[in-house]
């Protein structure tokens, strides 16, 4: 176990020193975010009164979709180099290096979400510092990149990965998707915890099973 | 030499069924009082829903087969089953939109079932691409069994995220004109041609396999062929 705790903090700082050296990853989702947020102000022509209740909306999709962008990266410095034989020669075992990606997908992803969200305060002109918005944006970007990682690393082996992403990922989320949007439009208008209990309760639910369904099933796409 | 008999009795009879089935729908089964004509395409719709639903089983037990046994007849099983299904659900949604429009006012409502039906249809095509797009044969049969496994676990919270979406969410007026129980004339064909529908799912995906099948022995010969060279 040690032995095991101990690869995975190598495999995650690994990850976290080439981000910071080629700041690859969250570069992408947060330009792309930003990008999302200015398009979807002009093009709604948005009054102060229809931002409440478009606001949840803009935010998640505009996540979504630098999510996305983001997720199609993770795997592609691993394949491009032949990065990935060596990975697998290593001791680390599969499950190791399943968590090792979907822990730092986790990281980069909410280090740009941490940047969009205030940027988003301040073009939209709504408060979103609520403690209960913080756990359901943690709890669906745990559910994001659990099963984000296995659909980038299936979908890094076809050829057309850029629509094989999003075309994998999309249906299969969107019952969380549904939840963090309904959840922050609830917390907006001034809900508290009862109101949004059940969708934390659905998006636990569907964080469990990605999590687990994909740290038994990741090691079946890496092998040759 | 027995199975193509067997297969050959399998076809024989649907096709009759198929016949008689659409004697009844049409000319046979008196017309609903209240949805007049259009109320026909019902006992076409919901057996498309159910052989489609049942097709997606069939993709479900394909996929953990192939993942526990690794033999390529489990890989067929779901690969034909997710095509057929595929077939199925478009043209259960096709009949469902043409029947809205007359009975509801609107081609589509953001139902529930409609809703999570349109996203099991996603889903599957996405299993498609994945088989259609993957550059390595058995990496492709792992990453879809991965897929029809995940995809099938997901339906049942899609619907419920839906089902909780929908009372939050204001609904459109409109609804079925009558729920009341069904005529047993009426009954009787819906059975029916749920039944022919479930036997035309079988024939194809058996169709589907043996063509597979025929498929993977060419390309092992031409693999000899090469080799010998």
């Amino acid at each position: 176990m040690n032995a095991f705790l101990h690869n995975l903090i190598t495999l995650i700082w690994k990850d976290i020193v080439a981000e910071l050296r080629g700041k690859e990853i969250i570069t992408s989702i947060l330009s792309f975010a930003i990008l999302t947020l200015v398009i979807f102000n002009l093009a709604l022509r948005a009054t102060p009164q229809m931002i409440l209740t478009l606001s949840p909306g803009i935010l998640w999709i505009s996540f979504i979709f630098a999510g996305i962008l983001g997720l199609t990266r993770i795997f592609v410095n691993e394949k491009e180099n032949g990065n990935l034989e060596g990975l697998l020669l290593s001791p680390a075992s599969r499950e190791a290096i399943y968590l090792g990606k979907m822990f730092s997908t986790l990281i980069f992803m909410l280090i740009a979400q941490s940047i969009i969200l205030p940027i988003f305060s301040i073009l939209f002109n709504v408060s979103l510092f609520e403690p209960m918005l913080l756990l359901i944006l943690i709890l669906t970007t745990i559910g994001f990149s659990s099963i984000g990682t296995l659909f980038s690393a299936i979908a890094i082996n076809t050829k057309s990965r850029e629509i094989m992403l999003p075309m994998l990922f999309v249906p299969i989320v969107i019952p969380i998707i549904i939840g963090a949007v309904v959840s922050t439009g609830t917390i907006m208008e001034g809900g508290n915890w009862p109101d949004i209990r059940q969708w934390v309760q659905l998006i636990l639910v569907f964080d469990i099973l990605a999590f687990v369904f994909s740290t038994l099933t990741f090691e079946q796409i890496l092998q040759e | 030499m027995a199975v193509f008999k067997l297969r050959n009795i399998l076809h024989i009879t649907t096709f009759v069924m198929m016949l008689v089935v659409l004697y009844a729908i049409f000319l046979w089964v008196p017309t609903d009082k209240n949805l007049g004509i259009s109320q026909r395409i019902f006992y076409i719709h919901v057996p498309l829903a159910w052989s489609g639903f049942l097709a997606f089983v069939l993709v479900l037990i394909g996929s953990v087969g192939y993942l526990w046994k690794r033999t390529p007849k489990w890989d067929h099983l779901a690969h034909a089953s997710a095509e057929v299904g595929v077939l199925f659900t478009t043209l259960m949604l096709t009949t469902g939109v043409l029947w809205a429009k007359p009975v509801w006012g609107v081609w589509w409502t953001w139902d529930p079932r409609l809703t999570t039906s349109l996203i099991l249809w996603l889903i599957y095509v996405a299993y498609l691409m994945l088989r259609a797009y993957s550059s390595d044969r058995y990496q492709a049969e792992r990453s879809s069994a991965i897929l029809g496994i995940f995809g099938f676990i997901d339906v049942p919270i899609v619907y419920l995220s839906i089902y909780w979406w929908r009372t939050v969410h204001p609904q459109p007026l409109v609804g079925p004109a009558t729920s009341g129980g069904l005529d047993s004339s009426m009954y009787n064909v819906l059975m029916l041609s749920t039944l022919v529908f479930t036997l035309i799912l079988v024939c194809l995906v058996l169709e589907r396999i043996s063509i597979f099948k025929s498929e993977r022995s060419l390309e092992e010969i031409r693999w000899s062929l090469e080799l010998s060279k």
